[in-house]
C-alpha cells in the first residue's frame, strides 16, 4: 500500500479489459442514482441534508451527550474513545469481560478505519465479516475497495474459485444466485452461534438515543437479533439531532448509494433486547480536530453513501486498492491528508477536479474544493517531492512575467520544432509516455503573429 | 463593443489559430477588440499544482491587466473560472473583483453580453460536443447529468443554430476527458485511460468533428487521436463558429 496513487492506477490500468469493466459496473450504479434521484424535489434534499449534517456538527458535543443520556437510559452502555487504539480496547475489554470468542460483524467502515479484526483475532477472537462483499474480501485476505460495494473489484468467477477454496463450493460454479446461497449458509451459521455482533450505524439520532442501521443483506438485524451481546461502532459525526432529521437521510443515502428508495432493512435499535446487551462506542479518531478546521470540516458531513466514488472518472479506472487508505475516492481523498499528509499527499492530485464528485454529493460536501486546499497545504507543508516543487516554482516565474514568457515561449517552440522528436518522447516524459504525441508547434506565437500584423506594438 | 481578448498562456504559444479565430469571429460580429491584454497567465497551473504564492504572483498581474478593460474574452472556460471563482480569494483586493466580474468564457460572451445566442452560419457535419469540466460544473454553462439536466447552456445552443450540424448523441455527454492541468503529468496513465474512453464515445457515434470550448482538453485529446482516432477532426468552438459563419 506504500505505492502512489499514480503508480497504482498504472498497474491496474494494465489490465485495459478489467480496468474497462470495473468503470463500466460502477458507472452503471451511478446511472441506478441518477434514475433513483430523478426527484422534483432532489435539490431541496440535499440542502436538507447539508443543513441537518452542518446543525448536527454545530451542536456536536451537546448531541452525542443527548444521546448517550437517552441510550443510557434505555440500558445502553456508551463508551468514548478518543482514537482507533482506544477504540480497539474499548471492545476487545467488552469482549473479554463476556467471555465472547465468535464475533459476527456487520459492515464498518469504523472499524476498519481503526484497524479491530487484526486486533481481536491477535487475541484469539474469531471475526466473521457477515456483509456479502466484506465477507469476499475477509476471505481474501484484502481491504474493501469500495465503502458500500466492498468486493466491487471481484468478478463472479473469480469469487466463485475463493469460495470453492473456502467454502468447497463446486468447481467452476460462478452462477450468482449459487454462489449467494453457498454464501448465506457459511454466514448464518456464523451468525446463529456468535457471541457477540458487531454493528457499525448509519446515524444516531441524539433526541431518542436510538441507532439506525441500514443494510440490504439484513445480516446486521441478524446477528444483533441472535447474538447476546451487540456492540455498535461509530464516529461521532454519525449524530443527527431529531427523527425528522432521519427522515431526510433515510431518502437521500440509499437513492445516492445504489439507486434504491430505500434499503432493504432500515433498522432502529433503542435498547438492548430483554437479557442481552448493548453497548455503544463513540470515536473521535481525528474527527474533532477537523471540526476545529472551518475550511475541511464540511467532510465530516459525509453520510458514506459511496456516490462520489461511483461519479469519479478516475476512481472507476484506478480501483479502491490504488488509493492506499481505508476509504477510496474522492471522499477519502480529502479525509486521508488529514491523516497523514506526508503519507496521502498525492490523493489530492489523484483528480481533474472536474466536479462531478461534489455534483453528486447527497450533503453539498465541496469535494473539489477541499482537493485544491489540500494540494495547498501539501506543498505548504513540504510534503510534495522537492523536484515537483521546484519545477513548479519555476513555471510559476515564467508565468507571471510577460517577457520572461514570451523569451521562454519561443525558446521552447524552438526546441519542439528543432530537437528530434525521438529525444522528446522518452519514458522520461510523462506527456508522450502513455501514447500522447507530441503538439504540433506552431512557426509563432499569437502575440508574434500580432505584432508582425501591427495589431500589437 | 469594445473588448479585450485574453489569450491563455498555451494558446498563445501552441494553438494561436485558436486566438486568432476568436479575434476574426469577434470582429465579425462587430466587437472592438483590444489585444493589449498584457499579463500571460491567470495563475491556475500553479494553483492546481498546490504551489499557491507562485499562483498569487501570476493571478494578481492577470487581475491587474483586467483593470483596464470592462470586459475582458477568453476561448477557455477553465481559464475563465479559475479568473471568476480563484481570483478573488488569491488575490485581494478590487482588482480581482473587477477582473472575476468583466471576463467571460467565449460562448458564454457570444450569448450573454453580446446577445447573438445564435449566429447564422453553416457546418453540414456531425459533431460531438465537449464542454470542459470547468466550464459544465464550475460555470455552469451547460446542463450536467449529475444535476439530471440535459445538455444545453450556450455553446450547446450556438452549435444546434447552424445549419447542416447534428449534434451526435454521446453516451456520456459529461464525462471528464482526463486532460486536468497537472494530472496530465502526474497521472499520465489514467489522463490517457479517460481521454481514450471520450475518444471511442465520439467516433462509436461517428462523429467527423470533436469540439470543445477549452483548447488545454483538446490539446490532449488530440495528442491521443492522431494514434487511435486519426480522422476525428478537432476543432475549438471559435475556430468551427468562424469556419461555419465565412
Amino acid at each position: 500500500m506504500s505505492r502512489t496513487h499514480p503508480a497504482a492506477a498504472a498497474v491496474f490500468l494494465r489490465d485495459s479489459e478489467r480496468a474497462a469493466w470495473h468503470d463500466e459496473a460502477l458507472w452503471f450504479v451511478r446511472q441506478k442514482r441518477d434514475t433513483a434521484t430523478a426527484l422534483p424535489e432532489w435539490e431541496a434534499l440535499r440542502d436538507a441534508g447539508a443543513a441537518l449534517k452542518a446543525h448536527a456538527m454545530g451542536r456536536l458535543a451537546e448531541l452525542l451527550e443527548t444521546f448517550e443520556t437517552h441510550a443510557t437510559a434505555a440500558g445502553v452502555v456508551v463508551h468514548w474513545a478518543r482514537d482507533a487504539a482506544e477504540h480497539n480496547a474499548v471492545v476487545l475489554d467488552i469482549l473479554r469481560s463476556a467471555g465472547a470468542t465468535r464475533v459476527a460483524k456487520s459492515k464498518s467502515m469504523l472499524t476498519e478505519e481503526c484497524g479491530l479484526n487484526p486486533v481481536l483475532e491477535a487475541s484469539g477472537i474469531e471475526v466473521v465479516d457477515t456483509d456479502l462483499g466484506e465477507r469476499i474480501v475477509q476471505l481474501a485476505h484484502e481491504p474493501p475497495s469500495h465503502i458500500v460495494l466492498p468486493a466491487i473489484h471481484w468478478k463472479k468467477e473469480e469469487i466463485g474459485a475463493l469460495f470453492h477454496r473456502t467454502m468447497g463450493t463446486p468447481a467452476g460454479e460462478s452462477s450468482p444466485e449459487a454462489l449467494a446461497a453457498a454464501a448465506r449458509d457459511h454466514l448464518r451459521d456464523a451468525l446463529l452461534h456468535a457471541d457477540a455482533a458487531i454493528t457499525g450505524a448509519n446515524a444516531l439520532v441524539a433526541e431518542t438515543g436510538g441507532v439506525v442501521v441500514c443494510t440490504n443483506e439484513g445480516n446486521a438485524d441478524l446477528g444483533m437479533h441472535s447474538a447476546p451481546l451487540h456492540i455498535v461502532c461509530v464516529g461521532i459525526e454519525k449524530i443527527i439531532a431529531t427523527l425528522d432529521d432521519l427522515a431526510v437521510l433515510l431518502r437521500i443515502l440509499a437513492r445516492s448509494a445504489t439507486g434504491q428508495p430505500i434499503t432493504a432493512y432500515t433498522t432502529h435499535v433503542a435498547a438492548p433486547r430483554p437479557g442481552a446487551r448493548m453497548h455503544v462506542v463513540l470515536v473521535d479518531n481525528g474527527r474533532s480536530a477537523r471540526l476545529a478546521d472551518p475550511e475541511m470540516r464540511s467532510a465530516l458531513h459525509c453520510i458514506r453513501c459511496g456516490a462520489c466514488l461511483n461519479s469519479c472518472p478516475i476512481y472507476r479506472r484506478s480501483g479502491g486498492h490504488s488509493y492506499g487508505y481505508v476509504i477510496p475516492g474522492p471522499i477519502g481523498a480529502i479525509l486521508a491528508p488529514a491523516v497523514d499528509l506526508k503519507a496521502h499527499h498525492d490523493l489530492a492530485f489523484a483528480s481533474t477536479l472536474c466536479g462531478s464528485c461534489g455534483d453528486v454529493c447527497p450533503v453539498r460536501i465541496d469535494i473539489p474544493a477541499q482537493l485544491l486546499a489540500w494540494r495547498g497545504r501539501a506543498a505548504a507543508a513540504g510534503a510534495l517531492p522537492a523536484g515537483y516543487a521546484a519545477l513548479i516554482r519555476r513555471f510559476g516565474a515564467i508565468l507571471a512575467d510577460r517577457r520572461r514568457f514570451d523569451r521562454a515561449g519561443r525558446w521552447a517552440r524552438q526546441a519542439l520544432r528543432l530537437i528530434p522528436s525521438a529525444l522528446l518522447t522518452g519514458r522520461w516524459n510523462p506527456w508522450t509516455r502513455a501514447s500522447r504525441t507530441l503538439p504540433v508547434v506552431p512557426r509563432e506565437s499569437f502575440r508574434e503573429w500580432a505584432r508582425r500584423e501591427g495589431r500589437l506594438k | 463593443m469594445r473588448v479585450a481578448l485574453a489569450v491563455p498562456c498555451y494558446v498563445d504559444l501552441l494553438r494561436p489559430q485558436v486566438a486568432r479565430a476568436t479575434l476574426l469571429l469577434l470582429e465579425r460580429l462587430g466587437c472592438e477588440v483590444s489585444l493589449e491584454f498584457a499579463a500571460p497567465c491567470c495563475g491556475q497551473p500553479m494553483h492546481n499544482a498546490g504551489d499557491f504564492d507562485a499562483a498569487r504572483a501570476a493571478a494578481s498581474n492577470w487581475a491587474a491587466s483586467a483593470q483596464r478593460f470592462d470586459v475582458v474574452v477568453m476561448p477557455s472556460g477553465s481559464c475563465t473560472h479559475h479568473v471568476r471563482h480563484h481570483l478573488p480569494g488569491l488575490v485581494a483586493g478590487a482588482t480581482a473583483t473587477h477582473a472575476a466580474q468583466v471576463t467571460f468564457e467565449l460562448c458564454e460572451f457570444l450569448a450573454g453580453p453580446l446577445g447573438s445566442a445564435k449566429l447564422a452560419g453553416r457546418f453540414p457535419h456531425r459533431v460531438a460536443m465537449h464542454l470542459g469540466c470547468h466550464a459544465q460544473r464550475g460555470l455552469r454553462l451547460g446542463g450536467s447529468s449529475e444535476l439530471h439536466q440535459p445538455p444545453s447552456g450556450p455553446m450547446h445552443a450556438l452549435l444546434g443554430g447552424l445549419e447542416g450540424l447534428t449534434l451526435v448523441p454521446l453516451d456520456r455527454p459529461d464525462e471528464c476527458c482526463g486532460f486536468g492541468g497537472s494530472f496530465a503529468i502526474g497521472e499520465p496513465d489514467l489522463s490517457v485511460a479517460m481521454g481514450r474512453d471520450r475518444l471511442t464515445d465520439y467516433t462509436a457515434h461517428r462523429a467527423e468533428v470533436l469540439v470543445s470550448s477549452d483548447p488545454s482538453c483538446l490539446l490532449h485529446l488530440e495528442a491521443i487521436a492522431s494514434r487511435s482516432a486519426p480522422t476525428l477532426r478537432t476543432m475549438h468552438i471559435a475556430e468551427l463558429l468562424e469556419e461555419a459563419t465565412r
